[in-house]
């Protein structure tokens, strides 16, 4: 068998064992006493988290000799790292506080990093020559493993809020609180509508006029893998007998992805939607209100801690791999270090983001709830960092 | 100054909160950290006096105050944060590679939005002066607040003494009481309190326990090194400190490294782009998706050289080989604090054309003579054999037709068209008039005798260098190491305090840590542990 695919099957093994871990945690809902006490099933789901995450990391090791570069070069294999590092940071702190009911609520989210990390092309590439450095390596490693551990107090926060947000009626933080768990479903179905056309095949190519950097006006083509809501603006369709677009978008939508990109946003925020409706007909009430009461035993000022806890260390390490790191490889391979590119203001942006919750923590007391919404923000912000800027506004990062 | 008398004996400061010594509140004083109506007592800066909490009259106290203020610093990042994010709605136009202006770029590619951010200012959002505002209040307030609080928190942790004032133990987060206690078990929470490697302080069985204290310094530490950072960056304003110089050198040729006064010359051997093997199994299919040609390694060998005799203006210099290398994108070519860095590169520049003249109707096309083109520095006459004579009227280095005239769109020779006037020994006055490109050959007025055939090209690579010398980076880098000490120290320790009172027959046990409570109470927890002293209480949780 060839080395890539065995990358593959670790990386697929990963996947269903973090699942399983997933179901063992919440089996510690039923079981335990106080959240923090040692349970059998709380064993079981970190023992078999640990081994996902050590399969995970085969996974990791074999693709880097078969690509003979470290794995983390295109959004694939960089968004599914950062999935890695999240279970590495939630096994970090579960060690430190023992808290079963955090694997519920990060190990799904890891699931769904990795699965939206799948979405993207796979195959191996090679490096241009700015790439060659083993500064990337460091500074994308330590980066990633930075924003893991910050997204950890995402997940302590998440746990916070439906502790403790008084669900007795809809208001402006239950349904805050309700539009985060939204966006967990929205993911889904992302991940679910493209596996599902691509399984059929699906494919429809449009050809329209853009222009470019220079303002000429060019010709495109689109491919597009979900059946066109919204098609390029004045298009022709190149796949003959395929579904019409239901609408066009409006001209200044120029950029040549634009169109794709909002359709593709466009059928995921539906199939979320649907999804979470059909949650909704099924509980009869909003979702948090339904976990709440599984987390009754949970003592809010433990989550607190945890929240703040994983600021605490992921703050140093995020400065180290995603600013300095990154000075040092942008000196090597541009000659400055700083350059105002989106990506880089973004991480700067992230810093100041957790250095003022530190402050606001610090000196005005931002505990309890509040920290927790922040935590929320920075994890939105380190996301958005992620996805966002290398979808929407490129950079001289290589993952656009 | 109105110092303040605590009834321990000790002198504290005006605005002291806190006994420095005792710890029993000041009076007066307890507005300033808001502990009138509060159980528990504010325990930041441990009650020290603070400039910013104690004057305010002076304009200096005012600005003072200002800065000191963590709410302004708060605010000041949070603005930078959001200003920072407008920067990124559309390019900034130090990284636009488009060719148009500025002025109509954000207008024809965003429309009106377009138009409105270039008008704000926010193209260049990074160098204009309201940003660099922000960040200099940053570094203002960062080195104001630091000052402000350092001090005294030093002075507060130097002075504090095991024996406490009742109510401030009582007043800390976690505190307990303990009814009857033995020798014994007091033997073991002192063995248990070394053992967890608190520091031990006694005096008349009052006992403080400390460990972690360095990590207060923790905080004033990394903003130093941000200071030392933001002061590095504010250097590179100074032109002695930092050059960042562009440079084209075409292959064989020999210039001199801007930015070295005259003292450094490099010389292009060779520049060349490799590109992946298309068929290479590993990468294949990735190689395809972007259309077959993905580089691999931009490089240039190069010669050093340094000038030896005293450099005087059009002297021919003398140079010695100083240094041989090759530069590649991430590995610059270094020598005297400069850096050469691989940039950009123009393949297949052309060097040289090389022509024979002969009859137009000459079917062997037996050569009259021949002439050679330097495109860099063309000659403006070229004289031949026999009464012979090629002058060139007309050069276009990169020749295009725009309206039916012919134009050059820059100074490099990368598509060269040229005009040539062909005396002869027959009409020495009246010239033919001949013009030769890449691809064509033409005789405009169609009666030429003589023409002019392209024997030979030379073509050659260009590398674009850039030169950089950069003294702040030592600045930066130390600035940086110091602000990672400091999170380090200020993050992963804490600074955990425990005070044990003796009372008649039993003792109190107060905690306090700057920060991970949780820490803290397992630690209370293990140097109890084997005693019958209670769990002290967290006073701040919650019951249910
Ligand atoms: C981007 C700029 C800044 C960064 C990255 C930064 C970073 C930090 C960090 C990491 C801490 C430690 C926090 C903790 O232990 O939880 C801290 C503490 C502090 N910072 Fe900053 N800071 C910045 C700007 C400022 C500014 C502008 C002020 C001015 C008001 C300020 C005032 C303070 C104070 C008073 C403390 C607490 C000191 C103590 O606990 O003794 N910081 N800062």
């Amino acid at each position: 068998m060839e080395l890539s695919t065995i990358s593959s099957y670790l990386l697929y093994t990963a996947f269903v064992l973090y699942l399983i871990a997933t179901v063992f945690f919440a089996a510690t809902i039923k079981e335990q006493e106080k959240a923090t006490k040692q349970s059998k099933a709380g064993n079981i789901g970190i023992a078999i988290t640990i081994i996902g995450f050590i399969s995970q990391v085969g996974y990791f090791i074999t693709r880097w000799i078969a690509s003979q570069h470290a794995p983390v070069s295109n959004l694939f294999e960089f968004t599914t790292f950062f999935g890695m590092m999240f279970v590495f940071a939630f096994i970090v702190i579960y060690f430190i506080y023992r808290f079963n009911l955090l694997g519920l609520f990060t190990l799904p989210v890891a699931l769904l990093i990795i699965a939206y990390a799948s979405m993207f092309p796979r195959e191996i590439s090679p490096l241009i020559p700015a790439l060659k450095t083993h500064w990337l390596y460091i500074h994308v490693t330590t980066a990633a493993i930075g924003e893991a551990i910050l997204a950890v107090s995402f997940a302590a926060g998440l746990i916070y809020l439906i502790r403790t947000i008084d669900q007795s009626s809809l208001n402006k933080k239950t349904f805050w609180l309700e539009f985060i768990i939204y966006t967990l479903y929205a993911t889904i179905g992302f991940v679910l509508i493209t596996m599902a056309f691509r399984a059929g095949g699906y494919e429809n190519v449009f050809e329209f006029q853009a222009t470019d950097n220079n303002g000429k006006e060019i010709t495109v083509q689109s491919e597009y893998t979900l059946p066109p809501l919204f098609g390029p603006h004045d298009n022709k369709q190149l796949t003959e007998g395929a579904m019409k677009p239901l609408v066009e978008v409006p001209s200044w939508l120029k950029g040549e992805q634009a169109a794709r990109k909002l359709n593709t946003l466009v059928w995921s925020i539906v199939t979320g939607l649907a999804l979470y409706g059909l949650t909704l007909l099924i509980l009869r009430k909003r979702v948090a209100a339904w976990i709440q009461p599984a987390l009754h035993r949970v003592n809010p000022d433990l989550v607190d801690e945890v929240s703040y806890r994983a600021v605490a260390i992921g703050f140093p390490v995020f400065t180290l791999g995603a600013l300095i790191f990154a000075m040092i490889w942008a000196q090597q391979a541009w000659n400055r270090f700083w350059g105002w590119d989106p990506k880089e203001v973004w991480a700067l942006i992230t810093w100041l983001f957790y250095a003022w919750f530190l402050h606001l923590r610090l000196s005005n007391g931002w505990h309890g709830e509040r920290s927790a919404w922040l935590a929320v923000i920075g994890f939105a912000i380190i996301m958005f960092n992620l996805i966002a800027v290398n979808l929407i506004i490129a950079g001289l990062h290589s993952y656009a | 100054m109105n110092k303040i008398k605590c009834e321990c004996g000790h002198i504290n400061p005006e605005g002291t909160v806190l006994c420095e010594s005792c710890g029993k509140p000041v009076e007066q004083n307890q507005h300033i950290d808001g502990n009138k109506h509060n159980k528990l007592l504010n325990m930041r800066y441990d009650g020290s006096a603070r400039r910013s909490q104690t004057y305010n009259k002076s304009f200096v106290d005012k600005i003072w105050n200002f800065f000191s203020s963590v709410k302004v610093g708060v605010w000041l990042i949070a603005i930078t944060l959001l200003a920072s994010s407008l920067g990124t709605i559309f390019p900034q136009e130090m990284n636009n590679q488009s060719s148009l202006p500025a002025d109509e770029y954000y207008e024809v590619n965003y429309g009106l939005a377009g138009k409105i951010y270039y008008q704000l200012g926010f193209h260049d959002l990074y160098g204009s002066w309201w940003y660099m505002l922000l960040i200099a209040s940053i570094g203002i307030s960062l080195v104001i607040c630091s000052i402000d609080r350092v001090v005294p928190l030093y002075r507060a942790l130097k002075k504090q003494k095991p024996v406490r004032h009742e109510s401030f133990l009582k007043r800390q987060r976690v505190f307990g009481e303990a009814e009857h206690v033995t020798d014994e078990e007091k033997e073991t929470l002192l063995k248990q309190l070394k053992e967890r490697r608190f520091k031990v302080m006694e005096q008349d069985g009052h006992l403080l326990a400390e460990k972690g204290r360095f990590s207060r310094w923790g905080p004033y530490v990394n903003h130093i090194g941000l200071i030392i950072f933001l002061i590095g960056a504010l250097l590179r304003f100074v032109p002695a400190m930092y050059v960042d110089e562009q440079l084209w050198v075409r292959e064989g040729e020999t210039e001199v490294i801007p930015g070295t006064e005259g003292e450094y010359y490099i010389k292009n051997e060779d520049f060349f782009v490799e590109m992946y093997d298309e068929n290479d199994e590993r990468y294949k299919e990735a190689i395809q998706k972007e259309g077959g040609s993905v580089p691999k390694n931009y490089q240039t060998n190069a010669v050093l050289y340094q000038r030896t005799d005293d450099s005087l203006p059009g002297a021919q210099p003398e140079l010695e080989k100083v240094k041989e290398g090759s530069i590649q994108v991430n590995r610059p070519l270094k020598i005297d604090g400069f850096a050469l860095y691989q940039t950009t590169y123009q393949l297949n520049e052309f060097k040289s054309m090389s022509f024979k003249l002969h009859e137009k109707d000459d079917p062997n096309e037996e050569s009259l003579g021949e002439i050679t083109v330097d495109l860099i520095d063309p000659k403006q006459e070229y004289k031949l054999d026999n009464g012979y004579r090629v002058v060139l009227d007309k050069y276009y280095p990169e020749f295009k037709m725009e309206n039916g005239e012919p134009i050059t769109e820059s100074k490099y020779p990368r598509n060269p068209a040229l005009v040539f006037n062909i005396y002869t020994p027959e009409n020495p006055n009246d010239p033919e008039v001949s013009m030769l490109g890449v691809g064509f050959n033409i005789d405009p007025s169609e009666s030429n005798d003589y023409k002019l055939g392209i024997t030979n090209v030379e073509m050659r690579d260009v590398t674009g260098l850039t030169i950089t010398k950069d003294l702040t980076l030592p600045i930066l880098g130390i600035g940086g190491f110091i602000f990672m000490i400091g999170v380090i120290q200020g993050m992963y320790w804490n600074h955990r305090r425990i005070w044990v009172q003796p009372r008649e027959n039993g003792l109190w046990i107060a905690g306090h840590t700057n920060k991970n409570w949780y820490g803290l109470k397992r630690d209370i927890q293990q140097v109890i542990a084997g005693t019958n002293i209670p769990e002290p209480n967290d006073q701040l949780e919650r019951k249910e």
